[in-house]
């Protein structure tokens, strides 16, 4: 039976790992995730949720119980935040080179000194390296859908790597907004038992990740890279198959264009602060400007294609970070770049630097950094290359 | 008691290996599967054995082996345990199997996290008292007086008593452990696979290239650390502590060798002077003595 409800975005998460069938979960506590992991234990513990629960001592020895039962086989979930994510990072990499699809909530948070329990991105972009498909969601109904979608990807034997659901945290972990579970027998077909193609099993004894040379590392690597490729192709077919099976509003795929067809200034965002992005445009849009907006919803794999096809007609772009690269820019901001620098005639691009430490980003804020966005493109040229909007002075 | 021609001849651990001669974690090996058989899974952080396993596409071991990161070895063990329940096998062994860092040092979190949450597992500690991968770096399982790479005047505190930490954590079963005398551990092994909850195995390892030694005497260093005390085998079953048959006469001064003749054949006690000497015998003579005090009496209530 489908069911629509009203909870917070850190409920469903722990819902999307119950409608998963999620077998074990090793997971600790740290602010704003620790309602996840509440939820899952007392689904656990009431029986709601058949699966192995492991209370660990630490983040880092969450990610090794989870790479220990997804060697097994088992299907793996597990949730963190901010400081619980960087202590992971050893075993981020370990996760990932051994080819395990384990998929992880990150409720985004930043990372102290000085101690702060709000939201940037700043804790899974410092992770990016790290072999994980990463995925940044805007709304409740896309936590959920991108963690049952997070598992048919990555279990794909044309992918095999863990993926991190980021949202962050406060403005979607602790709010609450409806959002539509699908019926649990439709989704079983949808999403099967992850059935490995080797695992730890006494019956067909492996070393798993045994001491390698150099004859073999540097295609071991290469093979992960084109994991990644693969993934990027079937994050939009494993998105449409999604929405048309349950009936539910396609995410976009690799990233969400709003009014984007005609768009001469366009706003490049990830998470809230593109759906944020979608009611300024709005506002531009009555006010005459024929601006959009492009969510990047897959950050690893990044979309460099789509990037290039949907910016290649505009003037000119404002990439907004809610994270830094410090001595750099922001991370998001380079990538663009990056997609854009084959583009003949490629637009301007600014880079706007907000919502650091859980600074609000209001849809006027949106709206400020586009006009200006705008009239660097009129004038035919940029004032002032890395912005921090709304810093104090 | 377990005979060894009994034993099953059976070898899930190939010779030929990359151990160096005179090894006793690659004997401690063949001992501990002899003892728990085919249907058993190894989780191996960095140590010694990630490196004799073989480098791909070589392997030595004919038992699943999940390699994984320094600290990781109980956590990535309660994972493997969490899989294999909630996929319905409950017929498998899982052996955490770590060196002195990866447990003592970097290791003990994970370790610890494990054994209070009662995973049913055995952990073992193959204990060659310093980080031998790495080239012999002191350890918190040095012993006092050792010389290691990075204690070049010998080490000045003691070695960490991880049995009675993992006491303190009231787990069934508890044993230290010599391949010097194999029916006593394999019978801790057996004993082991047995009993549910964490079980927690500490082996002494003579380290021919470590310890500085010759690798034909490898054997006579694990009777002689029994002999003279520096190395007592005993168990501690729910609390209770009880020496083991090998190492019970040496409680008694009388019979016990002195320590000079475990230290005099290792050139990592070379420097040693001979007032230092007597201060690691009288050491001994002191946890004998309180061995032999706590023998058959709860270490924890």
């Amino acid at each position: 039976m489908t069911l629509t409800i009203v909870d917070s975005g850190s409920h469903v998460a722990g819902l999307a790992a119950q409608a998963a069938r999620a077998e074990v979960v090793a997971a600790y506590p740290i602010t704003p995730q620790t309602a996840i992991v509440e939820l899952i234990a007392e689904l656990v513990s009431s029986g709601k949720m058949r699966s192995e629960y492991i209370c660990v001592e630490s983040e880092h020895s969450a990610m090794a119980a989870s790479v220990g039962a997804s060697a097994c086989g088992a299907r793996t979930f597990t949730a963190t935040s901010s400081h619980g994510l960087a202590y992971m990072h050893e075993m981020l990499h370990w996760a990932s080179g051994a080819r395990l699809p384990i998929v992880m909530a990150v409720v985004n948070r930043t990372i102290g000194p000085p101690w702060n329990i709000l939201p940037d991105l700043s804790d899974s972009i410092s992770q990016r390296d790290t072999g994980w498909l990463q995925f940044y969601c805007a709304s409740h109904q896309e936590i959920l859908d991108t963690i049952i979608q997070a598992y048919k990807i990555c279990e794909s034997s044309k992918v095999l790597l863990p993926a991190m659901v980021c949202f962050e945290g406060f403005i979607l972990s602790h709010t609450s907004m409806p959002f539509t579970i699908p019926d649990q027998e439709k989704l079983d077909s949808f999403l099967p038992r992850f059935k490995p193609g080797w695992k730890l099993d006494v019956d067909n004894p492996m070393a798993h990740g045994t001491l390698s040379s150099s004859d073999y590392f540097m295609e071991l690597r290469y093979l992960i890279q084109e994991a990644m490729d693969n993934a990027r192709e079937l994050i939009p077919a494993v998105d449409k198959e999604y929405a048309e099976t349950f009936k539910l509003p396609y995410h976009g795929g690799l990233l969400e264009e709003t009014f984007c067809d005609n768009a001469e200034i366009l706003v490049i965002s990830m998470g809230t602060i593109g759906s944020e992005a979608r009611v300024a445009i709005e506002k531009l849009r009555n006010k005459g400007y024929r601006a959009g907006s492009v969510r990047i919803r897959s950050f690893r794999p990044f979309p460099i294609e789509e990037i290039k096809k949907v910016c290649e007609r505009a003037d000119a772009i404002a990439v907004i970070d809610r994270a830094i690269s410090f001595g750099m820019e922001g991370q998001l901001s380079t990538e663009i770049q990056r997609a854009l620098y084959d583009v003949k005639d490629r637009p301007l691009v600014l880079n706007f630097i907000a919502g650091i430490g859980g600074r609000d980003v209001t849809a006027k804020d949106i709206e400020e950094m586009a006009t200006h966005t705008a009239k660097c493109a009129r004038d035919g040229k940029i004032d002032q290359k890395l912005t921090w909007h709304g810093l104090r002075t | 008691m377990v005979s060894l021609r009994e034993l099953t001849r059976e070898e899930l651990i190939l010779p030929g290996n990359a151990s160096c001669a005179g090894c006793t974690t690659n004997l401690s090996i063949k001992l501990a599967l002899k003892a728990l058989g085919q249907k058993t899974i190894f989780v191996v952080p960095a140590c010694c054995t990630s490196v004799l396993q073989g480098v791909f596409p070589l392997n030595s071991l004919n038992i699943p082996v999940l390699n994984i990161s320094f600290a990781s070895a109980a956590a990535a063990a309660s994972g493997v345990v969490a899989g294999l329940r909630v996929q319905g096998i409950d017929d498998v062994t899982v052996v955490g199997w770590a060196g002195d860092g990866g447990t003592v040092d970097i290791g003990i979190q994970a370790l610890s996290g494990a054994a209070e949450r009662g995973t049913d597992f055995i952990y073992v500690c193959y204990d060659n008292e310093a980080y031998g991968n790495t080239g012999m770096q002191r350890s918190g399982s040095t012993p006092m007086g050792a010389w290691t790479t990075t204690t070049p005047k010998g080490k000045t505190e003691q070695k960490k008593d991880m049995p009675l930490i993992m006491a303190a954590h009231k787990i069934p079963y508890i044993a230290t452990l010599s391949p010097s005398y194999p029916t006593d551990f394999i019978e801790k092994f057996q004993k082991a696979k047995g009993i549910k909850g964490t079980k927690y195995l500490h082996i002494l390892i003579p380290c021919p290239p470590g310890w500085r030694t010759d690798p034909a005497v490898s054997i006579e260093l694990g009777r002689l650390a029994v002999q003279t005390g520096a190395w007592t085998l005993f168990e501690i079953e729910r609390g209770t502590l009880s020496i083991s048959a090998p190492s019970r006469p040496f409680l008694d001064k009388a019979n016990r060798k002195p320590v000079q003749a475990y230290l005099e054949k290792q050139g990592r006690f070379r420097h040693l002077t001979q007032q230092e000497t007597s201060q690691i015998q009288t050491r001994i003579d002191e946890t004998s003595e309180h061995y032999s005090k706590v023998n058959q009496t709860r270490l924890c209530p």
